[in-house]
């Protein structure tokens, strides 16, 4: 998390701007210029906070407190609450935890490497202007329609598209590659396959459209002095894209992590809440939306948390191994900050 | 996959939605949520009225003879008493219509008396829900019903929302269940389209099961899949699913899962769903499945439509092994009401009154099949209330024999979520992914999840 | 020196056409889904139920006359609501996920560290178990049936806060930001008119994400609106989904589905040009 005192130290760097460096590095004026910018600081993030403690502080405070308790319901009648201590963990990790967790990582990994590989050389192309492709604009518009559909809307299709006796399986019995129709959602790697497909669909393109973002925020001048060296195009994608949407990557590849690990929606309504077959696509907030069903806070809330350690340990391990990355190409980063900023500047 | 908004609030409209929800065990321990006291006056201006879509609203402006005027939206019904109905409806796609009940009824005492719910609709599955709890009336003694208003109703309507003898709730319909087949394939099998003798060779689940033989011989399926024949099985159990804390798999439910099995092994069947693709085109015009459990609103509307053109009077109906139901919608009246004399009109005029409840059923853009037995038997024998699809068919006489016959005395507050998660665990054994034993395991785990005061689940020899 | 040359043309034309093969598999995924929901839009309900079809039905102008005419779906305020809710949840989560990111990208401050790791954490908190105790809240605050809750709380968006974040540290020099300081311009002011048209991809990437998401969703405006005529898109999508058998008619669902996409695609256009044309750094040199 020290990532942002690093960047600002490295924006210090830029020999014109003594003034700066003034602020960062002498301690006096450092003291006096930090009391009237600091004032800042808190104010600019304090409607985020604030919204935050209205909306969001006490029902997440409640997931965690009611994680020691028992409490749910029975038909109408409110079981509890009370104190049952580490209870619902115990109960947790008797339970088939381990093999859902499996799921959900199974399920992500599998939508995940199509989707960031095809999203990187997308956003390569696309911001390649010595890659001439007719249309370019029609491409990037198509691209992330998929995600305009709502995720319901979007089942309903592939349920008619993959179902027994869909168009998908009678072209696969009527061109003999099968010889009877493969029941999709009732096989364990079929339904996965769906599940990956249809995750995939859904965000490459937003993924493409993030790092299409990033990529254009690069300075174009070292783009143009690239080509001024004779790069092509591989050296330029790895010695200049590549480090330079850094942040925007670890960003790309931590949100997605959060957003696998908590997947629910596709898997949910394909396979009708069951995670099917035999539990195999069960994921881990689906397993709690069950707990759900029964208001059941205490075991909610338990799963929640462990859900959420898991989460962060994962998180905190892939900032740092992607950040010690980048620390071991220092030089190159400073040399392109410096144009960078020299060329802002000018 | 950065879907980090839409966590939480994905919209799942997906195909038919997991409903579970605890229902009151009374024997678990509980510090029991305050239900507001039953003081049931009769000087509210405003009656709310709660539903998930708008059929009852539709029945209510249609039928109810003291409603003065409807407002352009619909979003307000005028009584002529100078009552106004406010409408409240809420889908209940993904649950949120319990969800929002729930939350409503809990904070039903703190809210203005113009505010409080005064009437609200429940279907079977849950409905024992809501009526295993202070939050709704007893028809009878808080309403003013009495036994002899009810007295033409059906026996199963009244069992489904009764607790200890206490009747919470009344409905306008029945929805008694029928075997629908297809003429032309009984012809082919069993050398015969008439419904007395096609019932007489399907009377019980050993003569079904032979006849399902001959019809794979033939080329035909008997059933379309593996949800088609439970509700006829679990209809007829022998005892509630839960005692106290425990589960009982009931004989007959073993029953459905032996002959589903069996069927899908051999081929008797096409290994749909209820409401998928397969399953509906099952019914269409290249359809080769002998027939299919459907009861009164479903023959009429969701099979004529399957069926097509070129199904009319290739069906006919006839009662199959054992009587049963499926779907129905109740009204139950809220604690805290400050209307109950409109409750009461209402309750008897739509549910009671067997004129009114009887153009409902000889209207043709509703042919809803009424709780009326009087009204019901007027039609049965009415010569001229014939169904062109089913060939000419009554198929209101046959509804009206098999309804008084349904016993909904085995109900339990469990009976949605077992049912449900039995049918979801059972499929893959039926699919061949686990063994019995599995899906029996996979069943319990679901079961304990989704009631947590459910200790143990016992499954017969 | 022309060997290299010609090598390169080769090159070249090798990812020319690899790129046409790729982009038209995937133009072809992406638009096939449009087209089916589109036919199925015009399909009879019957039809639909029984399963796919590539050819378009007769039921075009049915569906869309049934949809308009029901009086239980009252579309247009249904596209007025969800354009607002939508709007204010885009624009207020883009400009104050960008303030706060900017508050502590840019000072330095006791508390912007363990502020930085607390915003973290609820990115990574799951937030399924709080949506009833967030019901349950806006009630007491007496904003049930009313937009706020769902135009509010999108002021802290931890995930867009991260992407504007990383989005400063790789593409916001602070140079610039002094250099405003210097011309005499006070800390806001820097903001909204130095630091925000540097971010205006960044801004527009997550205003299409935060509107589209904002757009399709169903669960927290489900339990918050009760009023007919405050219902969002979404909400009367499914109440057609609920409808009882007589009728229920996926001929309406699908239709209104398309024509609750067709809103978006225009935000989508609208917005997209600012990512696609992109604004360098070199255009806000001055």
């Amino acid at each position: 998390m020290t990532k942002g005192y690093e960047e600002i130290g490295v924006a210090s760097s830029t020999p014109k701007k003594e003034f700066w460096r003034e602020i960062m590095t002498s301690k006096e004026t450092a003291k006096r210029k930090k009391v009237s910018y600091s004032k800042w600081g808190y104010i600019f993030i304090l409607p985020f906070f604030l919204t935050f403690a209205i909306f969001q502080l006490i029902p997440l405070g409640s997931t965690i407190y009611y994680s020691f308790f028992e409490y749910y319901r029975s038909g109408l009648k409110e079981i509890g609450p009370t104190f049952v201590g580490l209870e619902n963990y115990k109960t947790l990790f008797e339970t088939d935890l381990p093999k859902y967790m499996g799921n959900t990582f199974i399920l992500w990994i599998l939508g995940f490497l199509p989707q960031i590989t095809v999203s990187l050389i997308l956003a390569a192309w696309f911001t390649d202007a010595r890659l001439r492709i007719k249309g370019k604009q029609f491409f990037k518009v198509v691209i992330y329609m998929p995600n305009l559909i709502m995720a319901s809307a979007f089942s309903m299709l592939f349920f008619a598209l993959f179902s027994d006796i869909g168009p998908v399986n009678s072209f696969l019995v009527d061109s003999g590659i099968l010889s009877k129709p493969y029941r999709f959602l009732s096989e364990v790697w079929g339904t996965r396959g769906l599940i990956a497909s249809m995750n995939f669909l859904m965000w490459f393109g937003n993924t493409t459209i993030i790092l299409m973002a990033a990529v254009m925020g690069i300075n174009p001048s070292l783009f143009e002095a690239a080509e001024l060296d004779g790069c092509n195009h591989k050296q330029t994608f790895f010695h200049i894209t590549l480090p330079n949407i850094k942040p925007i990557l670890v960003y790309v590849f931590i949100t997605s992590m959060i957003g696998g690990l908590q997947m629910f929606d596709v898997p949910q309504i394909l396979t009708d809440g069951t995670g099917g077959p035999d539990r195999t696509s069960m994921t881990m907030i689906m397993y709690l939306n069950k707990h759900l069903f029964s208001r059941n806070y205490g075991m909610a809330g338990a799963l929640s948390v462990v859900l959420f350690i898991v989460c962060a340990i994962l998180c905190l391990f892939v900032y740092f191994s992607m950040n010690s990355e980048e620390n071991s190409a220092p030089k190159k980063k400073r040399i392109d900050r410096d144009v960078l900023n020299t060329k802002a500047e000018s | 996959m950065k879907k980090l908004m839409m966590i939480g609030s994905a919209l799942f409209l997906g195909a038919t939605m997991v409903g579970l929800v605890g229902c009151g065990g009374s024997s678990t321990p509980s510090s029991e949520s305050k239900a507001p006291a039953a003081d049931i006056s009769s000087d509210g201006k405003v009656l709310n009225i709660w539903c998930w879509n708008e059929e009852f609203r539709s029945r209510f402006n249609d039928f109810y003879p003291e409603v003065e005027s409807v407002a352009s939206d619909k979003a307000t019904t005028t009584l002529k008493n100078g009552t106004v109905v406010k409408w409240t409806i809420n889908e209940n796609v993904n649950n949120n219509y319990q969800n929002k009940l729930d939350e409503a009824l809990m904070a039903q005492d703190k809210a203005a008396a113009d505010d409080k719910i005064d009437m609200f609709l429940v279907e079977a599955d849950y409905a024992l829900k809501y009526v295993d709890s202070d939050f709704t009336l007893d028809v009878k003694n808080d309403i003013g019903l009495t036994s002899d208003d009810l007295a033409d109703q059906y026996q199963y309507t009244k069992d489904i929302v009764s607790i200890d003898g206490v009747q919470k709730g009344t409905t306008w319909q029945a929805t008694p269940g029928l075997f629908a087949y297809r003429r032309s394939i009984a012809k082919d099998v069993l050398g015969t389209d008439d419904p007395d003798k096609v019932q007489e060779a399907l009377s019980d689940w050993d003569k079904f099961d032979e006849v399902a033989e001959k019809a794979h011989e033939k080329g035909y399926k008997m059933l379309s899949g593996f949800d088609d024949s439970y509700r006829t099985f679990s209809n007829n159990v022998s005892a509630p699913w839960v005692t106290g804390t425990t589960v009982n798999v009931d004989k007959n439910i073993m029953r459905w899962i032996e002959q589903t099995k069996n069927y899908t092994d051999k081929g008797y069947n096409n290994k749909t769903s209820l409401w998928d693709d397969g399953w509906a085109s099952d019914q269409g015009a290249d359809g080769k499945v002998f027939g299919f459990f459907y009861s009164t609103w479903g023959i009429n509307f969701t099979l004529l439509g399957n069926a097509g053109e070129k199904g009319f009077g290739d069906w006919a109906v006839c009662y199959g092994p054992a009587p049963y139901y499926w779907g129905g919608t109740w009204l139950c009246a809220a604690a805290g009401t400050d209307n109950a004399a409109d409750i009461k009109d209402i309750m008897k005029q739509l549910t009671c009154n067997h004129e009114i409840m009887e153009s409902m059923t000889r209207n043709q853009e509703i042919q809803d099949y009424t709780n009326t037995i009087s009204g019901m038997e007027a039609i049965a024998a009415d010569s001229s209330f014939g169904s062109e699809f089913l060939g000419g068919q009554n198929h209101v006489a046959l509804f009206s024999n098999t309804a008084k016959q349904i016993d909904m005395s085995n109900i339990s507050p469990y009976d949605q979520g077992c049912n449900e998660l039995i049918q979801r665990a059972m499929k893959d054994y039926f699919n061949g992914n686990v063994d019995l034993d599995t899906a029996k395991q996979n069943f319990e785990t679901s079961i304990k999840e989704s009631y947590p005061e459910i200790t143990e689940v016992v499954w017969p020899e | 020196m022309n060997k290299r040359k010609q090598r390169e043309i080769t090159e070249a034309k090798i990812r020319t056409v690899a790129a046409y093969i790729l982009l038209s598999v995937l133009t072809f995924l992406c638009l096939f889904f449009f087209y089916i929901l589109l036919i199925n839009s015009t399909r009879e309900h019957v039809d639909i139920q029984k399963g796919f079809s590539a050819i378009p039905g007769a039921a075009l102008l049915k569906n869309l006359v049934n949809v308009a005419n029901d009086a239980n779906v009252p579309i247009f305020n249904g596209i007025t609501n969800s354009l607002i809710v939508s709007s204010f949840a885009a624009v207020l989560s883009c400009y104050f996920s960008a303030l706060t990111a900017y508050g502590l990208y840019a000072y330095d401050f006791k508390l912007k560290k363990p502020a930085f790791i607390f915003i973290m954490l609820i990115l990574v908190m799951p937030t399924q178990v709080s949506a009833l105790g967030f019901l349950r809240l806006i009630t007491k605050m007496n904003m049930e049936d009313t937009f706020f809750p769902l135009i509010l709380p999108s002021i802290a968006a931890p995930s867009v806060f991260y992407f504007m974040y990383s989005y400063m540290q790789s593409s916001l020099p602070m140079s610039l930001v002094e250099a405003s300081r210097i011309d005499g311009a006070n800390e806001f002011r820097t903001f909204n008119s130095i630091v925000l048209p540097i971010m205006k991809p960044a801004m527009a990437v997550q205003a299409i994400f935060a509107f589209v998401s904002s757009w399709n969703n169903y669960f927290i405006p489900a339990l918050v609106l009760s009023t007919q005529k405050k219902k969002t898109l979404p909400i009367l999508i499914a109440s057609l989904r609920s409808a009882d058998f007589l009728k229920f008619d996926m001929g309406k669902v699908y239709m209104l589905i398309t024509i609750a996409i067709v809103p978006i695609i225009f935000v989508y256009i609208l917005l997209s040009k600012f990512i696609v044309e992109g604004v360098t750094l070199g255009g806000v040199k001055e």
